[in-house]
């Protein structure tokens, strides 16, 4: 086995062997030089003041202003929740079954039906009807704002230069730090979920409706130019309407993302809303407690998303609609819903029970699952601490503070000695040469670049080579612009004081990635394999993407407690979707003809999905690994209520000390991160599908 | 072909880039030397799609223009509907210039005058057949009733009864175009253009369509530009034919003239698989010199019969055949000549 370098190699890992003697130099000098760890006090730039000194004016100046709005928000959502608190529960249900049915048939109007009986049973109607009320005003301003925004956007390339970037920003800006400024302008209250809730729920209707509008096909704006349509008539019956599949699937994210953030701002308090009921009992360990609730937002969530996705569905397939012009037939099924929501009413007024759901009718087994779990934790906690233990010493430790550092009697139950050491360093470099003959020097550099990586640990790396050795990546693999992105953000962290917290960051977002790249591309190939195991994950996967964050930290929560490692869990319950989604899709996507070929030529299964499946959908896969790490950093910033440290952590402390400025610094960190990321590895894959022709 | 011209193209050009106004001053397209300015603004980071496009159709007229991708035949007819805004040049339709119209006056004119096809159909995907249909009418606010009425009307035009209520995804290809056809008609258009309304279907149900097209057109004498890539579909339809490459037109006749007389290689390559039986006829063929001498023949035929029919009477009248048209003789074919013309591959 001879190792040969390929064409253009030695050109292109040059200026890496430069990064590694770079890095090699930081490393044995960062004793002498503590500023290559991290930056002193001094050196930084104070931007999260100067932002707090700007709040603080535009505060001041803008007082009334911001006053008033939340004076008008508060009717609205006032009236909303009052309405829905004083409605008779079972003609709160017969609406929504109405809805339910008139978006997707009887399957859906049952399963609401069951899902706010249950809110009923637990005894969470009331804080339920104040979520939902928050939601019901928080998703039109979205909608409303997020049309206008596309349609500007869609008529003017200025504008549309300007929403491009900023809906970037906005979607990759924690939700935490939307809660900040707010917070700050509108004071405490309802009024601020329902404010974050509008502007963090806007940006994926601004995507879908631009997309709409700019996918109408060119025939068709024409045929409505020709027969003499005014810019009026032309936007209104030909592009709103061929663009209105994408809307509503805009309408249905913008409907998640509101509800997500109505949850998310209970955290600012001031509301008797579900999301209060489960950070709170969270808060006091009540996990039963916390548990029952959760399963409400649970409920909420695959409500809100069936029914606003089943009126997406319909406008895609809208052919089955038979309308005779000059009939109302649509409007006979609200009728009869609003009928049927009077008798429930008139009913309320002489059988109380129809009015409030009486307590005594309640079920609720908090207390019952508390036991259950103190029992498991007092007859198994030697088994849940024994998987902790070793994802904590084998993998997480190492990964952060390098196997310098993480291997010790207490964790690994030796020391480090030097000849184990050089055994580390020659066993990388045997691999190294193995991967150089087989696959050629790039496989053998990433492979050197892991072994130093594992041995000094993300944490522990001096910035220098860090940030060297990315925007090296960024530059060679997205070119000028990507790398100059790349070395901005990452000194942007350092002088604003953040790098330590990124770097907990970066690590903690790498640890789980790398585990949802794996488990959930494994759990890809065999979905991509197996129908029915594709038709089992479909509905989890939905399920999963569409729970507001913190619901999925309770079931992690009850068992590990408090810690890095719940936070990890919970990051790749969250994270693991569009691994395996964009794994299965990539593999089912090969076209068929390249794999009967393969077969033709007698290649066996796994060669087939080695040789060729596999190097087909490789820049699909990595799509899912650029979303999977976007999710990752999304829901790191949750998880810094369950003890994650990092720039969610820092996030979490700004919002309680309403610190817009470290919020902003902290905020802006973790959308860079996500950002520089997606860049690089976006540009990969269309490099690749170019190069495989695919694009 | 005598009929008066409808539209009348001078001196089209469609330039796109930064600023193509710069090379037409007062918008004249008028050129002395198109080439050269061709080379500058291509020199200037600027793209051509049609250079100075000359033509008239006359009203009744199927003109089809052809031309592979890229050759600005699309280009054109969206230029003669100003769905693209010519860079320099006149559209004259019925002597007055098309783009000189105000918005308004445009979106007037389109309403009653125009009508279009497009390839992929532009139908719209949220209505129904009738609506689909009625969709010109609506635009005009004519009211619900009278314009269901009037879509009726083209719906059995077009043959497609039964399927009002039906989407257009729910509709085959043909009987997608159909609509598309159906809709293009509803407001009575005086100009007909049609973008390649058969390229997106199948072979069989193609000629099916032409047949009908032709069948229509027959009924209804339109001021027909239909657009096509297909050599022996223009040959088919077309009174006359306009073959563009590059953005200029290289050759405008009636078919078999091209077929006959290709003006240069390009040309005669479309021509070379052409059944010429099929397209070239006695009349074009026919000696003149002949009919002034003293007549030995007796037996007369339609100038409109085409080689395919003339040769079995050849055959039994080896001596020629005198051509008529319109009562009158206009010339001898003999033998020798319709071999001539089926033999002039290029010679």
């Amino acid at each position: 086995m001879r190792g040969r370098w390929r064409a253009g190699e030695i050109r292109e890992l040059a200026p890496w062997a430069a990064v590694i003697l770079a890095s090699a130099v930081c490393i044995a000098l960062r004793g002498r030089a503590p500023w290559l760890n991290d930056l002193p006090p001094r050196m930084m730039i104070p931007v999260g003041e100067w932002f707090n000194a700007f709040m603080d004016w535009f505060t001041g100046a803008f007082k009334g202003l911001f006053r008033a709005i939340n004076w008008l928000l508060s009717w609205p959502l006032a009236g909303t929740q009052a309405l829905l608190q004083w409605l008779p529960w079972p003609a709160t249900i017969a609406g929504f079954c109405a809805l339910a049915w008139a978006a997707s048939g009887r399957r859906l109007a049952l399963f609401t039906a069951l899902a706010l009986f249950y809110m009923a049973l637990t005894g969470y109607w009331s804080p339920s009807m104040n979520t939902l009320g928050s939601v019901f005003i928080s998703i039109p301003l979205a909608l409303a704002a997020g049309f206008l925004i596309a349609v500007a956007a869609h008529r003017s390339a200025r504008v549309d230069r300007v929403v491009q970037p900023m809906l970037d920003l906005m979607q990759t800006v924690p939700t935490f730090a939307y809660l900040i400024p707010i917070l700050l302008l509108f004071g405490f209250g309802p009024v601020v979920g329902v404010v974050a809730s509008a502007i963090y729920a806007c940006p994926p209707m601004v995507r879908n409706t631009i997309l709409g509008l700019r996918r109408v096909p060119r025939e068709v704006l024409e045929s409505g130019l020709i027969c003499g349509a005014t810019k009026r008539q032309l936007f209104r019956w030909v592009q709103v309407p061929s663009a209105l599949p994408n809307i509503m699937v805009g309408v249905n994210q913008t409907t998640m993302a509101a509800l997500s953030m109505v949850i998310i701002a209970a955290i600012i308090g001031g509301s008797a809303d579900i999301g209060w009921e489960v950070l709170s009992t969270m808060r006091k360990a009540q996990f039963g407690q916390s548990l029952l609730a959760g399963i409400v937002i649970a409920l909420i969530a695959m409500v809100l998303d069936r029914i606003s996705w089943g009126f997406a569905d319909r406008a895609r397939t809208r052919a089955v609609r038979r309308r005779r012009p000059g009939r109302t037939g649509p409007l006979k099924p609200w009728f009869t819903a609003l009928a049927l929501m009077a008798v429930c009413v008139a009913l309320a007024a002489f059988i109380p029970a129809a009015r409030t759901y009486p307590e005594a009718w309640t079920v609720y087994p908090a207390d019952l699952i508390n036991d259950g779990l103190r029992f498991i934790t007092a007859n198994y906690s030697e088994v849940t601490n024994a998987i902790k233990h070793t994802v904590l010493f084998y993998y997480l430790l190492p990964l952060k503070v390098g196997l310098a550092n993480a291997v010790s009697p207490f964790s690994w139950g030796f020391a480090l000695t030097p000849a184990m050491i050089w055994g580390y360093a020659l066993l990388t470099a045997v691999i190294a040469w193995r991967l150089f003959a087989r696959h050629g020097g790039r496989a053998a550099l990433a492979a050197v670049l892991v072994g130093a990586l594992l041995y000094f640990g993300v944490t522990n790396l001096p910035w220098p080579p860090f940030i060297l050795a990315t925007t090296l990546l960024a530059w060679q693999v997205g070119g000028l612009r990507v790398a100059v992105l790349s070395l901005c953000g990452w000194l942007f962290m350092l002088f604003t004081g953040v790098w330590a917290q990124a770097m907990l960051s970066v690590y903690m977002c790498a640890a789980a990635v790398i585990v949802c790249a794996l488990l959930g591309g494994a759990l890809g190939v065999w979905a991509g394999y197996n129908r029915r195991v594709s038709n089992f994950l479909r509905p989890v996967n939905d399920t999963l993407q569409s729970m507001p964050l913190f619901v999925i930290l309770i079931p992690f929560l009850m068992f590990f407690q408090v810690g890095e490692f719940t936070s990890f869990l919970a990051i790749i319950a969250y994270a693991i979707v569009p691994a395996i989604r964009y794994t299965e899709h990539g593999l089912r996507n090969v076209p068929a003809e390249t794999v009967e070929a393969a077969q033709s030529m007698g290649a066996t299964p796994w060669q087939v999905l080695w040789g060729v499946k596999m190097p087909l959908a490789i820049p699909e896969i990595m799509l899912g690994v650029n979303q999977t790490v976007l999710f990752a950093l999304a829901m790191l910033v949750i998880t810094a209520l369950v003890g994650s440290r990092g720039l969610g952590q820092s996030v979490y402390i700004a919002l309680s000390s309403a610190d817009a400025g470290l919020g902003l610094v902290a905020g802006l960190g973790i959308a860079l991160v996500a950002i520089i990321a997606d860049r690089i590895i976006q540009s990969w894959s269309t490099g690749r599908k170019e190069a495989l022709g695919l694009l | 072909m005598n009929a008066p011209v409808k539209i009348s193209c001078r001196n089209v050009w469609k330039v796109y880039g930064e600023d193509p106004a710069q090379f037409f001053p007062g918008g004249n397209g008028d050129i002395e030397d198109p080439r050269a300015l061709w080379e500058e603004f291509e020199a200037r980071g600027h793209i051509g799609a049609a250079c100075n496009v000359s033509f008239d159709v006359r009203t009744g007229e199927i003109f089809v223009i052809m031309g592979l991708s890229g050759s600005g035949k699309s280009t054109m007819v969206r230029c003669l509907s100003r769905l693209i805004e010519p860079s320099a040049g006149q559209v004259l339709v019925d002597g007055g210039d098309l783009l000189q119209l105000s918005d308004r006056e445009l979106i007037e004119f389109r309403r009653h005058k125009m009508g279009m096809v497009f390839q992929n159909f532009g139908l719209l995907p949220h209505l129904s057949v009738l609506e689909n249909i009625a969709f010109p009418l609506k635009v005009q606010n004519i009211n619900p009733r009278k314009r269901e009425a009037r879509a009726r009307e083209v719906i059995q035009l077009v043959g497609l009864e039964g399927r009002e209520d039906s989407f257009p995804r729910q509709l085959s290809g043909g009987q997608q175009q159909r609509v598309g056809i159906a809709r293009s008609l509803a407001v009575e258009p005086e100009m007909w253009f049609l973008d390649e309304p058969f390229s997106a279907l199948d072979p069989l149900i193609r000629r099916q369509m032409q047949n009908e097209f032709l069948r229509l057109q027959k009924l209804l004498h339109k001021t027909i530009v239909f657009i096509t890539h297909d050599f022996l579909e223009a040959l088919r339809l077309a009174d006359r034919i306009a073959i563009m490459k590059d953005g200029q037109i290289v050759q405008l006749g009636a078919p078999a003239q091209l077929v006959l007389n290709p003006a240069d290689d390009y040309v005669a390559e479309f021509t070379k698989d052409v059944p010429r039986a099929r397209i070239i006829t006695a009349g074009e063929i026919a000696d003149i010199r002949q009919t002034a001498g003293p007549c030995r023949l007796n037996r007369r035929i339609d100038a409109h019969t085409t080689l395919e029919q003339l040769m079995p009477l050849l055959g039994r009248h080896p001596e020629g055949l005198l051509v008529q048209r319109g009562g009158a003789d206009i010339g001898v074919v003999t033998p020798q000549q319709v071999v001539r013309a089926l033999a002039s591959e290029r010679d």
